[in-house]
This record gives structure tokens, sequence and C-alpha cells, in this order.
């Protein structure tokens, strides 16, 4: 093995992780709040409202990322009030694009992990509260928002490592994040085995200290459950 | 009206591309969850058995194929593939390169990735059979082939259905990768099309439609299947 190249293998590829990793945030970051929106109307009681939820959550989650994130590269220039709008500076630029489409997308994955959370919240715990004069926000910030993040969390945490290994994507957009610099090292020199060993670790080790986290949050959340802490 | 002509199936028109494009990710797809049938069933049995070194051997394989990005698996039995067949060319006596067929090295790729999804889905569906039927056959004394195929493989097939219906959609989604090795599927030929007309908005909104045909349309099917494989179980069983 030469352990020359896979050392400057892996330093080539570690300079692209900041890339992936900004992608990766900002997309989780949005798509979770396009998430609570769409969440919240698909639970509305207006039927248009909720209807339009559940087309969103059908066309996102039922086609390719790949090609939602051509619709947003290419297609939405073909827009003239896009193309003379303030915002085309904006979404000329891969990263954005790229960001976008990795949020859009996620927000309607992530859209159906929470209704899932929603819908072990106990009815009992919100008449409860309901009974004691709690109502609108504050029902949802004390009870109904815990408890049902608790209950969507280990899903999302599957959602999370799809939306890392889902960054690679950015790459057919040219945005020089980890797998597109792995490709351009693999055409370069077509030793695809140890390229493809140095990134794989890379996201490997990303995915573990992703999930070590979301571990570590489950275990601080449902600290009540656990017996208390015996006295000495 | 422009739009019917660049969309129709004359001279001009991208149709019957299209339609043969959908029929192509169909083909890769469904050649893939075969081999990550297969593959997904192996696994699964090193996953379950006694073997310590085997049960290390699957829980790799589930972790690494699971835990790193479709595009870059691709582009490594692609481009790996490639130079494996190279190298056995050059040792038959053939110079020069020659390409893996971007069918098969998209089908073998987006295979082994659903391979480590079903793999999990199989070893599942094992566990929720119920112990005591494994015990009742041993103890009438059906060797291991006999009960393999009376009791495991009909139960794992349809505890696995949902599982089966959910790597199927994965697998539809990941196919649209394999574009990048230039196989014309739906991917591609949207891509081509868009390209080659210029209406980028177009032709990747019906490329998107088409896919979100094909993964209504499995949804339903595998619907169907569970219902069927379910028909002679309690009611109230097969609805959780």
């Amino acid at each position: 093995m030469d352990f020359a190249f896979l050392f400057q293998t892996m330093k080539t590829l570690l300079a692209a992780v900041p890339m992936t990793l900004a992608l990766f945030f900002l997309s989780i970051f949005f798509g979770g709040l396009l998430a609570l929106l769409i969440v919240w109307m698909r639970v509305a009681k207006n039927p248009v409202v909720r209807n339009f939820a559940k087309g969103y959550i059908f066309v996102f989650r039922g086609s390719p990322l790949l090609i939602q994130m051509f619709l947003v590269f290419y297609g939405l220039g073909q827009f003239g009030f896009i193309r003379y709008s303030f915002l085309w500076p904006f979404l000329r630029e891969p990263f954005v694009c790229a960001v976008l489409s990795l949020a859009l997308c996620t927000g309607g994955y992530t859209a159906e992990i929470f209704r899932g959370g929603l819908r072990a919240v106990p009815a009992r715990e919100i008449e409860a509260a309901r009974s004691i004069g709690m109502s609108g926000f504050l029902l949802v910030r004390r009870i109904i928002g815990p408890i049902a993040f608790r209950h969507a969390l280990p899903a999302y945490s599957t959602e999370i490592v799809m939306m890392v290994k889902s960054t690679a994507l950015a790459s057919l957009v040219t945005v020089w994040e980890v797998t597109g610099v792995a490709q351009r090292l693999i055409s370069q020199t077509y030793r695809t085995m140890e390229v493809f060993l140095c990134a794989a670790a890379i996201y490997l080790v990303l995915n573990f200290l992703i999930l070590q986290a979301t571990a570590l949050l489950e275990h601080r959340l449902s600290r009540h459950r656990r017996a208390a802490p015996r006295l000495p | 009206m422009w739009i019917f002509e660049v969309l129709g199936f004359g001279q001009k028109g991208w149709g019957g591309l299209l339609i043969v494009a959908a029929l192509m990710t169909l083909c890769v797809t469904t050649v893939a969850l075969i081999i990550g049938a297969i593959l997904g069933t192996m696994v699964a049995a090193a996953k379950l058995s006694g073997n310590k070194f085997l049960r290390t051997l699957g829980n790799i394989y589930t972790t690494v194929f699971r835990g790193v990005p479709e595009l870059l698996i691709i582009y490594l039995i692609y481009f790996g593939g490639s130079g494996a067949v190279t190298a056995i060319g050059r040792y038959l006596g053939y110079e020069g390169f020659l390409g893996l067929p971007s069918f098969a090295a998209g089908a073998l790729a987006v295979g082994i990735i659903s391979g480590a999804y079903q793999a999990e889905v199989y070893r599942g569906a094992f566990l929720a059979i119920p112990k005591g039927e494994l015990e009742a056959a041993e103890a009438i004394g059906m060797h291991r082939g006999l009960r393999f195929r009376r009791i495991i493989a009909p139960q794992v097939l349809r505890f696995a259905i949902p599982g089966i219906g959910n790597v199927w959609q994965l697998s539809l989604k990941d196919s649209a990768l394999v574009s990048v090795t230039g196989l014309a599927d739906l991917m591609r030929t949207s891509q081509v099309a868009a390209g080659s007309t210029r209406q980028y908005l177009l032709f990747f909104v019906v490329g998107g439609c088409l896919y979100l045909v094909l993964t209504a349309l499995s949804d339903r099917l595998f619907t169907g299947a569970e219902r069927r494989a379910n028909r002679s179980m309690p009611s109230s069983f097969s609805q959780a």
C-alpha cells in the first residue's frame, strides 16, 4: 500500500469537509423550519391547506433528490422574473441551489417524521394541559413540542444520516464537497480503491459522530424515564 | 402547441424516449432488487449466525454501505469495475481501456446498497417468527432445509413485504444516480432532453412526474401484495 498517496488523498479530501458540513447544517436547519411549517399545515383543519401539505410530501418524497436539484439549478433561471429579481445573485450560486433543494427535500421527509411524533402525544396530556387553562403556543411549547420531539428523535436521526449522504449530490451541480473532490481524484489518478476508502472513512466518521450526538440527546431527553439515582 | 411537439411521439418529440427511459429505470431497479435480495439474505444469515467472524463481517457490510453516500459507491463500482475489467483484458492480451457496461455497474452498485438495507429487513423479519414454531419444527424432526422452506421462508417473506417496499422505493430513487455513468435511464434522458431543447424546467418537471408515477404505482403494488400475503391472518393482526 502506498501510504504517501493515501496521506495526500486524505489531506485533499479533509480540506473539502467544511463544505460538506456547511451544506449539511444549513439544509438541516432550513429543512427543519420548513418541516415545522408543513407539519402544521398537514394537521390543520382546513382541507385546502392539509391537501397542499399532503401533495408537497408526496412530491418531495416520491421523486429523486437529483431531479429536484437539477430542477432548482437549471430550471429556475428560465423564469424571467427570477433572473431579473434581486434574488438572482444568490440563486445563481450552485451552493445556494444545493442547500435550497436539500432543504426542500428533507422538509418533506422530516414533516412525516414529526407527524409520527405528534401522533404519539397522548390525548390525556393535552386534555390535562387544557384543563388547567393552557392554550395555543404555550401548550405547544410545554407539552406537545417536547413529547413529540422525543418520540420523533430516533427516526429523525436516520433522516439526518440520510442528509449527510445526500450532500454528495451537490457535487453534480459543481459544489466541491468531499464526494466531488473524490470523484475528481479518481478520474485523475484511476486509483479508485484508495480514494474510495479515504472518502468512505470520512463519511463513516461523520455519521458515527452524528449518531452518537443524537443518542446522547435522546438519553438526556428521557431522563425522567430512568429510575432515580440511588441515594448514598 | 410546442409543448405537445417536444413531449409527443413525433419526429421532434421526446415522449417515446422518456417512456423507454422510465422502463430502463424500472429494469435497473428490478435487477438491483434481485441482486440486493441475494446479498441481503447472505448478510442477514451472517449477522444471525453464531459465528463471531461472520457476524462482524455482516455488521461491517451493513454499516459501510448504509453510511457511505450512494454516489460514491456508484463511482467505486463503475471506475473500480472498469479498472478490473481492463486488467483482465490486459492479462488476456487486449491493450487499452475496457469499460464496465453502465447497466451492469449501476445495477450492481444499487444492488449492493439495497442489499445492506434488505439484510436489516430480513433480519427483523426472521426475528419476528415466533420461537415456538422453530422449536416445534425441530421437535417433529424437520431438518434444516425443510425447516427453511416450510417454516422460515414463507413467514420471513410475509413479514418482510412492507420493508422490501421501502427498500424498493429507496432503490428507485437511488437508480437516478446511475445516470452519472451515462446509462440512458429516466434521469439521464430528461437531462439530455432538457439540454438539447433548452427547456430545463419542462423536462425536469416531466421526468419528476414520471418518477412520481413509478413510486405511486409501486406503492399500490406493495400494499396489495401485503394485503394478499396477510389474507390468512386474523384481521387485527394484518392491519397492525
